[in-house]
């Protein structure tokens, strides 16, 4: 009994390292793949930059309200600046090379402190956009109105434009004569009193800060936070993709397995097989165990490149993702039989069981989560064993959940398993035909 | 030793295997001849037990397969007619493998594995990847993978088709040998003159039925001629009248060209001294007497009214 079985099981091990393009297949394509997927889709967490916004600044003013707004644009870790000309930038952005040109006009800085006060003449800030990247262009007006605002009232009430703009502000609000006398006087006195406080601002000088030295600025901020089961776990695009990845090229390796033994029988091998003292169960309990081993070791290869090279770690139950891990291997195996049972030749059954594998990997979620899934897609899913694989490892790695969430996972894995395991025993062809 | 008792086994509407009876006594080498989709594989798979028989059974020492693992398999050593090897596998690792199906391991299977090897001559491409191997070396290995376990009854499903001459007589030496140590064994082939030289007696089957079960000679006494005498006339044709020659007793055909008098006779003793006798008499001089036999293609078409190649 043990010597045959382990004969069996070697000589499947050793096959299969022994084809390149298996191994190929089975360990650099998932790992490939996943990197790719796991990189355009968000990396891992917080902590890849997202791709910034490429933005082009025309100063066409160079005054010092425009020189600190181009400043504070590029400080901006979602911006990517770049000082322009105006030709130069609208023929980027007709390119595409930049997704938004900002046009800072002459006397920008000027106007904009006199407007800061008044209502009329207001300088224009001219932004092109690429038409395709609308929701950029209204990200970075959001960013440009908050810089505007803050350099132009720092510059208000701190710096010299900020003085000379007051001064020239009361003596017209003086000479005004559509004003009414009151609003007149209110105005008067906002402005004056604006002038002191520069003017003790400039005394102060060295000395230190006033309360108004960084202008205004927006009255709150954000804390972003992705939404996960555990509190500082990130969801890692990493860790899906090699999940996913993982599932599609095991199972590919189980076809294979399903494949070779119909490659046995049509060379005659089967014949050699059948015509020793062994069980079919033994014949086939091989073949499982063997299939289930390999799909170990690409688990156990695929999930320690990534968390070696892209950081991937299993933030939930380690014994979790093992029996995961075990619950998929049986899983493959007994597809790999069900492929062997139904097919007919190695050429036709390859096609067709690809592509089925190629379905329940997208409705198992392995190529975009599952969870951007319309809800009756995700409700129909729930029948499909590779879902349960995907939701298992991504319950076990990103997601950071205890060992009793791999425990549904798990068992609908092994109830596919004896499925799978008992339509290809009983539809098996045992007779070595010919 | 071997019983095939009434064999039947159809695929679908095709009758693969229609009745087929006969038995190999130990020690006995049989030739199971037929045409191409004469049902030969169909019987081998059926006595292996890689296939179950619609119908009849199949003793081993007088008693049927058990099961799959029936420890009774070990008797039998199958030689499949496809290369049943793995190519990617060294040629000692491919038996090493088949041995330890059958349970052997250790130093026994590394014994095993060498003499096997020696005998088909391999054992210096013992680390060749069998991918590496030419037809003939396949041929010989796949033979060499049956004998691992010691087996008393070779099957073997035509062992030599498609090989060159020289690995055709390597593969006939190593039959001879085992066929000396005691072996019995099931030769199937379409080739007559294989079967003529290795086979104690020749099971011809055809369309799934036995035609003939019988020793060489017998098969020939079956023929309507057993010989034919080429008599080389000293003057061409002068004056001889085939009717005439025909008429002479214990004579069943007779024509001539360029010379030379072909004379069928079903008896040797009786025809030869009476053909002979006659042309003296009637002063028909020759100067040379040969007799030969019809081959087994002969017995084949004889038996069928088909040429065993091209039917
Ligand atoms: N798996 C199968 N399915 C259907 N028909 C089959 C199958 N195997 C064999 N046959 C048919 O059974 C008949 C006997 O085939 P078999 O292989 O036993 O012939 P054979 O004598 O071994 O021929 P060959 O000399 O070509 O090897 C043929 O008509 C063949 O077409
Ligand atoms: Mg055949």
């Amino acid at each position: 009994m043990m010597i045959p079985l382990v004969a069996l099981i070697r000589k499947d091990l050793r096959l299969f390292l022994s084809d390149r393009r298996a191994v190929i297949m089975s360990f650099v394509a998932p790992i490939m793949i996943a990197a790719f997927f796991g990189y355009i889709f968000g990396g891992n967490g917080g902590k890849t930059e997202t791709s910034r916004i490429a933005v082009l600044v025309v100063d066409q003013d160079t005054s010092a309200i425009s020189r600190a707004i181009f400043a504070d644009l590029a400080a901006n870790k979602s911006l990517d600046v770049k000082a322009s000309e105006p030709d130069p930038a609208r023929e980027a952005v007709r390119k595409g090379t930049a997704t938004v040109a900002v046009v800072l006009p002459k006397d920008f800085g000027a106007s904009a402190g006199r407007a800061f006060f008044r209502t009329e003449n207001k300088p224009e800030i001219a932004l092109l956009y690429d038409p395709s990247h609308s929701a950029e262009q209204g990200m970075v007006q959001g960013i440009l109105t908050g810089s505007v605002m803050q350099v132009v009232s720092r510059e208000m009430f701190n710096g010299t434009t900020g003085q000379a703009v007051v001064r020239e502000s009361l003596s017209q609000i003086d000479r005004s004569s559509g004003l009414a006398p009151a609003d007149k006087r209110s105005l008067h006195d906002l402005l004056q009193s604006v002038e002191q406080w520069n003017e003790r601002a400039q005394a102060a000088g060295a000395s230190g800060q006033t309360g108004l030295s960084t202008g205004l600025t927006v009255p709150y901020r954000i804390r972003e936070e992705a939404v996960t089961a555990r509190t500082g776990v990130q969801y890692n695009g990493y860790a899906h993709s090699f999940g996913g990845m993982s599932v599609q090229f095991i199972l590919f390796m189980g076809i294979d397995v399903g494949i070779g033994v119909l490659l046995q029988r049509q060379r005659g091998l089967w014949k050699r097989l059948r015509a020793a003292p062994i069980s079919r169960g033994l014949l086939l309990g091989s073949r499982a165990i063997s299939a289930a081993m390999i799909s170990m070791l690409i688990l156990l290869v695929v999930f320690g490149v990534a968390r070696i090279v892209f950081g991937v770690r299993i933030e939930g139950s380690m014994p979790g993702f093992l029996g995961v891990c075990v619950a998929f291997s049986l899983m493959t195996a007994a597809f790999g039989l069900l492929v062997a049972a139904l097919g007919k030749t190695p050429e036709a059954t390859r096609g067709l069981s690809i592509f089925v594998t190629l379905i329940l990997v997208m409705l198992g979620g392995a190529w975009v989560p599952a969870f951007i899934f319309p809800q009756w897609l995700q409700t129909v899913t729930m029948f499909v064993p590779t879902r349960w694989a995907m939701d298992g490892f991504d319950a076990m790695t990103w997601r950071g959940l205890g060992f009793s969430a791999a425990i549904g996972p798990i068992a609908a894995l092994l109830g596919s398993t004896a499925v799978f395991g008992a339509l290809a025993v009983s539809r098996f062809r045992w007779e070595a035909e010919g | 030793m071997l019983e095939v008792k009434d064999l039947r086994k159809s695929y679908g509407s095709t009758v693969a295997v229609d009745g087929v009876t006969f038995r190999i006594a130990k020690g006995e080498t049989v030739g199971l001849l037929g045409p191409n989709g004469a049902g030969k594989t169909t019987t081998v798979s059926m006595i292996a037990g890689l296939l179950r028989p619609d119908s009849g059974e199949v003793l081993i020492e007088g008693r049927p397969l058990g099961g799959d693992s029936d420890p009774i398999k070990r008797r039998i050593g199958l030689v499949p007619q496809d290369i049943a090897l793995f190519d990617e596998l060294p040629a000692r690792d491919n038996l090493e493998f088949f041995g330890a199906l059958y349970r052997l391991d250790g130093a026994q299977l590394k014994r095993v594995t060498s003499e096997a090897l020696d005998l088909v001559g391999l054992a210096d491409k013992a680390r060749e990847k069998v991918r590496n191997f030419s037809g003939g070396m396949k041929r010989r290995l796949n033979l060499a993978a049956a004998l691992l376990h010691d087996p008393d009854i070779l099957l073997l499903d035509e062992p030599t088709v498609g090989v060159d001459p020289q690995s055709r007589n390597a593969i006939f030496d190593n039959l001879e040998t085992l066929k000396k140590r005691g072996k019995t064994l099931l030769y199937t082939t379409h080739y007559m003159e294989e079967a003529e030289r290795l086979c104690d007696r020749l099971v011809v089957i055809d369309h799934g039925k036995v035609i003939a079960d019988d020793t060489l000679h017998g098969l020939y006494r079956l023929l309507p001629v057993t010989n034919i005498l080429s008599i080389e006339l000293e003057t061409a044709n002068g004056g001889l009248r085939l009717e005439d020659v025909r008429a002479v007793s214990g004579v069943r055909s007779a024509e001539v060209a360029e010379g030379v008098l072909r004379v069928g006779v079903h008896d040797l003793s009786t025809g030869a001294p009476g053909i002979l006798q006659w042309l003296a008499d009637t002063g028909h001089l020759y100067t040379h007497v040969a007799s030969e036999r019809p081959d087994l293609e002969t017995v084949f078409l004889n038996l069928t009214g088909r040429s065993l190649r091209d039917s």
